[in-house]
């Protein structure tokens, strides 16, 4: 199998997601692969540890204009003979992958959770309370991968870095402004994640939520209602409605644990809740409860993570 | 403006979740089946807002799925859409649908054609990538706030570490995602309206088939939570480093 894989590498360093879809496609492959990527990233030689031999780049695109990106990805997959290409599920690989599927009648894998089986890839349905397997027919197959479906590889040398020559036409997308919100960790690619809910009674009460987050080096996040009374920004929201996330851990403070929100959160491998309501349903979800006032329990939680890091 | 919404049938968010045929299948037995949240919510309240602003032009629904979406589709009208179309067909796959929709839409002239940014029983976020492709337009996914002046689109979407401000020429493609704007609940004479408006259905295309569902999951059952004494709370982070392994 020929394998291409696109990935978005315009930020500081490389993304953890991108090196697990180079690390994906490499697998898929059973050796190294060419990558693809756009802007002005440097350092892309160090792909080559998840499995690039190759890194063709397209310095001209800034705006992820799907329809530049999508004659990139279909030349150099002609080019290199690739009739798989491996995208992330991602904001970028949801702007791209579902053109470049429809464009070569590609059956799309949005969202595998793990290498496939035979022909058939698993993915998350239901938002997250089921999983599917599908089957792809097509001769041409199009995967994005899901952040934290597969450990990233780290055996291979350095990739060769190429620059796109060609001619993508003019950009129909423009970006006019990027406004930068808090440095944190984005959510979905987060490992550890600390989330709050009503239960915190007021915005005023979060510095001790983003406390344990912080001697964690987790993310923040919170239920839907926070979002909506705007106690919480809008991309913190987890659950069916919100984003869906798949950490190692998550913490869940004053959180009920409805089923809308559980939906988007229960694929994390350990989860943790706290609540003054032994009744609370997200109990039944968890792997580690404690009945207590949040506003009791976490400065003895932040206490010991400070006791921990401390430690290390 | 001419504005086409892509309007799915998902089960309502509470509905149990299992399959049949040998899981196969999913079980419909006793659930209620709503417009999709990102459908209703957004895309179609939104593409209602900007024909209120602008005064003028139409809001078409576009369904594609059995008779049994009909119910569904004319919630769509109550909530004010001019009218709905529904393509005969059963969804199987999101190239499908797209194909679908595109030949309805692709001699009407739309300025704007919006979809969720993910049907939430599928949770693909496929479906208007494909369309705006097949239709040769720009595509700008997971859309959280959209203006348009002068034949351009405005639109604001979260991007790790922040917000981006786009701007694109009409027609053009968007998915609507949290943010531009406010569910609307239907009022009594909307309700009434819907009754009379036109609910066209038209026959399938015919389209292509490269991929299918071949069966389903449910997640393995949690094993039993341990409970830690409140005055002890510590003793979890000690437990999440020493026994869990995940600090
Ligand atoms: C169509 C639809 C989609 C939805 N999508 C989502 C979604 O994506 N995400 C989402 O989160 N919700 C979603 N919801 C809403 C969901 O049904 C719940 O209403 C919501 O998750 C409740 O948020 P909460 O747990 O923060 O608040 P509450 O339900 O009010 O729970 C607060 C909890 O805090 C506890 N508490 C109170 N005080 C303390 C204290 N001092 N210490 C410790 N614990 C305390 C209480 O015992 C309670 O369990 C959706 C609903 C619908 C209808
Ligand atoms: N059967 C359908 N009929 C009309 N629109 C659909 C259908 N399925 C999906 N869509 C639209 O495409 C969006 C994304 O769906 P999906 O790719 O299935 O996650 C949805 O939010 C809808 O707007």
């Amino acid at each position: 199998m020929s394998v291409l894989v696109f990935i978005d590498t315009r930020g500081e360093k490389l993304p953890k997601a991108a090196q697990e879809a180079v690390t994906y496609a490499s697998k898929l492959a059973g050796g190294p692969v060419t990558a693809v990527t756009f802007g002005g990233a440097s350092g892309l030689e160090a792909l080559g540890a998840q499995g690039a031999s190759k890194v063709v780049v397209a310095r001209g695109v800034q705006a992820v204009d799907g329809q530049q990106l999508t004659k990139l990805v279909t030349e150099v997959a002609a080019k290199e003979g690739a009739n798989t290409i491996v995208f992330v599920h991602d904001g970028t690989g949801k702007s791209v992958a579902p053109r470049v599927a429809a464009k070569l009648k590609a059956g799309h894998v949005a969202g595998a959770i793990a290498l496939p089986e035979g022909d058939k890839f698993k993915r998350n349905v239901f938002s997250g309370k089921a999983q599917a397997w599908l089957q792809v027919s097509s001769a041409t197959k199009v995967i994005s991968v899901m952040p934290n479906s597969i450990p990233v590889g780290k055996d291979g040398g350095n990739a060769t870095v190429e620059e796109y020559s060609g001619d993508l036409g003019p950009a129909r997308i423009t970006v006019k402004e990027v406004r930068k919100a808090g440095a944190g960790v984005p959510l979905p690619e987060a490992e550890l994640v600390v989330s709050a809910g009503r239960g915190m009674k007021g915005p005023e009460n979060w510095g001790m939520v983003e406390e344990l987050a912080k001697e964690l080096g987790a993310a923040t996040a919170c239920s839907r209602p926070v979002a909506d009374m705007h106690w919480r920004p809008h991309h913190e929201h987890v659950g069916q409605t919100g984003v869906a996330i798949r950490p190692n851990l998550y913490i869940a403070i004053g959180i009920s644990g409805a089923i809308q929100h559980l939906a988007g959160v229960n694929q994390s491998k350990v989860i943790c809740v706290i609540n003054n309501d032994p009744e609370a349903p997200f109990f039944k979800a968890a792997d580690y409860g404690i009945v207590g006032d949040a506003f009791q329990v976490l400065p003895k939680l932040v206490e010991a993570a400070k006791k921990l890091n401390a430690e290390r | 403006m001419k504005i086409l919404v892509l309007l799915s049938q998902v089960p309502d968010t509470t509905a149990r979740i299992a399959f049949t045929n040998g899981n196969t299948q999913f079980d419909a037995n006793g659930v209620t089946f709503i417009v999709n949240p990102y459908d209703e919510w957004y895309a179609l309240v939104r593409a209602l807002e900007l024909k209120e602003a602008a005064g003028a032009g139409s809001v078409t629904t576009i369904t594609v799925g059995g008779a049994d979406t009909d119910a569904t589709i004319r919630k769509g009208l109550a909530i004010g859409a001019d009218e709905a179309v529904r393509v005969d067909a059963q969804p199987t796959e999101a190239l499908q649908v797209a194909e679908q929709v595109v030949a309805y839409a692709k001699d009407k002239g739309f300025d704007l054609i919006i979809a969720g940014k993910e049907t939430i029983d599928h949770n693909g976020g496929q479906v208007g990538g494909m369309v705006a492709e097949l239709l040769d337009l720009p595509y700008i996914a997971l859309a959280s706030k959209l203006d348009v002046a002068a034949g351009k689109a405005t639109i604001e979407r979260d991007v790790p570490g922040g917000v981006e401000v786009l701007e694109a020429s009409l027609p053009l493609v968007l998915s609507a995602a949290k943010g531009m704007a406010e569910q609307r609940i239907p009022n009594m004479r909307g309700i009434m309206a819907a009754r009379t408006k036109p609910l066209t259905v038209i026959p399938a295309a015919t389209t292509d088939n490269v991929a299918s569902t071949t069966s389903f999951e449910l997640p393995p059952a949690k094993g039993a939570v341990k409970m830690i004494p409140a005055d002890e709370a510590g003793k979890l982070i000690e437990l999440l480093h020493s026994e869990a392994k995940v600090i």
